[in-house]
């Protein structure tokens, strides 16, 4: 074995690849053999850290310093100052206004030296992302090293599937991809559905803008996902799971592909897994962007070959799902929970988040945040607490407006809802959704009215078209909001869209056409003050309605004229 | 080739290794002195054959660090071992191979080899 006195972690997350991070590593390797450094420093490509608003980032261990928005160039001052000299290079450390919350008077910003000290991932507890950023994830080693595979083999070992399903039952998991169905309950409806062939399918379409926490998870730890697949397909009695992933996730098609391959090798996939009985291989297809394939059913569909329309339920997935067998489908975030309820039991996972929403949460912030990037946290965490504490609060000294939760079906909390508990239930209870986990937060200067009118002609864009209340209403819907922005809309018409949102609600086949009006009728419940302007006083209060009328203190204060 | 609960034990303990660099829990440290005068008196291959020796013996819980000058250059090479709730010791004038049996006695069998040690401090 060879041990190296330090390690560099180059976070390689989507994000940060797209801000030149490959070049950072290529340029850290270069340097550090230059220097001679070679047999004592490793670099490593880890999946995603988290903090992608400062990327690309790279930490040294073993002081877990963090270095932020580090380009190739400064990659021979790194490794010259912390490497070779072991001084840590003040410039490019992480930086934290403090105090973070609450206070009226900031000290200026902090420097921070090492990981557990940041506000960023104090407030963190991390279960899914427990190996993001931290173990290579083509390393099968690694996840091995840090407990991967143990469940596993706990599981076939030394449970029956009946126990398997029993203690995810037990440990309250509920449904990750954003409809809160518990898990456990799930496999048990699978489990005993009548047939030989059963499947397991694991939904990584992750459609709903904002949203990217199934792919940097994904990139991050791909055998947490082939480990919760296995265990699912053990408690089920399946012998072949499949991956349902959006074609444009590069990275995260390839970083599985390489696990499941190495997987096979290692015969933790294949036949008579850890020398049992047990068969079990796992394939992956592609999706082609459609938002509407992330429904279970128009998924089943387009994996069989067919168009990405979704099916009358029930029959529901676990009596008749993928080529018309029970199926078990999860989201990739439930999945990645499961071999850490299994090995640590369903009592440990219940330690955390709230009653009746156990265990943690993967959020992504995303728009007018200081920390833009990627968190878990316990359910039931308030949403003052995620902005203002972890998030580091909204920038430019500007204030906050709404956030949406739940992805652009979710609803939009305004400021007098900071501090509900960000669970299913009491979320459900104010109008919004906890959804996939997409936080999207808007400072003032943004208008609702266009804000609503984006969301609708996503939904007018993505109706697969096969009922007819999402199809006309997803269009009439944005007829509507654009209307609006344009000072045409008429206070009779805000009756129509409240009846139209009913209807669609209640008689659309699927969650898209159900869940279309929710961003519009949130809007509605908690901004009407902002709509009546538009409406009655052909006003836009921001000035981002260009025809309408502005005050001149919103415009001065957008920066937007004189 | 994982078959059994005991194959994978093994692959885990001999990986561990790997990921234990990346927690600040360790118990013991060696510092090395790698100042200009440290490298200079061959602390690079003092550095390599502790960081060699520990490897062969699996001791992947002792962090491995460098210092700049402390001020004791001509004692250099110096390798400083540091032990939570005991005084650090110092030892001076190390050589490659004198690295080793530092690793063998002093980091895996805890006796302190007296004729090298330049200091030690509560």
């Amino acid at each position: 074995m060879r041990l190296f006195r330090a390690h560099v972690l180059v976070c390689a997350g989507t994000n940060c690849s797209l801000k030149s991070n490959k070049a950072v590593q290529d340029r850290l390797v270069r340097e550090v053999e230059r220097r001679g450094l070679a047999d004592e420093i490793k670099v490593v490509e880890t999946g995603c850290f988290g903090l992608c608003e400062q990327g690309p980032t790279v930490v040294v261990y073993p002081e877990g310093v963090l270095y932020c928005r580090v380009t190739p160039d400064d990659v021979p001052e790194l490794v010259e100052e912390h490497l070779l000299k072991g001084r840590r290079l003040d410039r490019l450390l992480y930086r934290e206004e403090v105090p973070a919350a609450g206070a009226a008077v900031s000290a200026g910003p902090k420097a921070f030296q090492t990981v557990p000290e940041m506000n960023f991932f104090r407030g963190q507890v991390r279960i899914v992302l427990r190996n993001c950023g931290i173990i290579d994830p083509e390393s099968i080693e690694e996840y091995i090293a840090n407990g991967g595979y143990e469940a596993l083999g706990k599981a076939i070992t030394a449970m029956t599937p009946a126990a398997v399903v029993e203690e995810v039952k037990a440990s309250g998991l509920r449904g990750r991809g954003g409809a809160g169905f518990p898990a456990g309950l799930k496999w048990e409806f699978a489990a005993k559905a009548k047939g030989d062939t059963k499947y397991i399918v694991c939904n990584a379409d992750e459609g709903e803008p904002g949203t990217f926490k199934d792919r940097l998870i994904l990139e991050g730890d791909p055998h947490a996902i082939i480990e919760g697949m296995a265990l699912a397909a053990y408690a089920i009695g399946a012998t072949q799971g499949y991956v349902y992933i959006r074609g444009e996730y590069g990275l995260s098609i390839d970083r599985l592909q390489k696990a499941i391959n190495r997987a096979k090798e290692m015969k933790l996939l294949g036949r008579g897994i850890f020398g049992s009985k047990f068969d079990f291989d796992i394939e992956i297809r592609t999706g082609a962007g459609a938002y509407i394939c992330g429904e279970e059913t128009a998924l089943f569909e387009s994996l069989e070959g067919g168009r990405g329309e979704p099916r009358l339920k029930p029959p529901y997935p676990t009596d008749s799902g993928l080529f018309g067998k029970p199926t078990a489908i999860n989201n990739v975030e439930t999945l990645a929970s499961v071999a850490q309820i299994i090995a640590n039991g369903a009592k440990w996972y219940r330690g955390f988040g709230t009653e009746r929403s156990p265990g943690t949460k993967v959020f992504t912030l995303t728009g007018d945040i200081v920390n833009e990037g990627l968190i878990e946290v316990p359910m039931g965490i308030t949403l003052r607490e995620i902005i203002f504490g972890i998030g580091g609060g909204v920038p430019n000294g500007r204030s906050f407006k709404m956030a949406q939760s739940g992805g652009t079906s979710g609803g939009c909390l305004p400021a007098a809802l900071l501090d509900v508990p960000m669970d299913y239930d009491e979320l459900a209870k104010a109008g919004a959704a906890l959804g996939s986990g997409a936080l999207l937060i808007m400072d003032d200067t943004h208008c609702i009215v266009d804000i609503a009118r984006v969301f609708a002609r996503f939904f007018m864009h993505e109706s697969c078209g096969k009922c007819v209340p999402c199809r006309e209403g997803t269009f009439r819907l944005h007829e509507f909001v654009e209307n609006a922005t344009k000072g045409k809309a008429t206070p009779q018409d805000l009756q129509t869209v409240h009846a139209l949102a009913r209807t669609m609600a209640l008689a659309s086949l699927c969650p898209l056409g159900q869940a279309a009006p929710v961003p519009l009728l949130s809007t509605l419940q908690y901004f009407r003050d902002e709509y009546d302007q538009h409406i009655n006083e052909k006003r836009c209060p921001t000035g981002t309605c260009r025809g309408l009328a502005t005050p001149a203190k919103a415009l001065s204060a957008a920066g937007k004229g004189a | 080739m994982v078959k059994t609960l005991e194959d994978l034990a093994k692959i885990k303990d001999k990986a561990k290794a790997t990921l234990s660099a990346r927690s600040a829990e360790q118990s013991t440290k060696v510092v090395i002195g790698m100042g200009t005068c440290g490298i200079a008196a061959g602390a690079r291959e003092v550095m390599a054959a502790i960081l060699d020796e520990l490897g062969k013996r699996n001791l992947a819980a002792v962090t491995v660090a460098q210092t700049g000058c402390v001020g004791l250059c001509d004692k250099e090479p110096l390798v400083e071992i540091i032990r939570s709730g005991k005084p650090k010791v110092m030892y001076g004038r190390i050589n490659a191979e004198r690295a080793r049996r530092i690793v063998a006695q002093d980091i895996v069998n805890d006796q302190i080899i007296g004729e090298w040690v330049v200091g030690t401090k509560a």
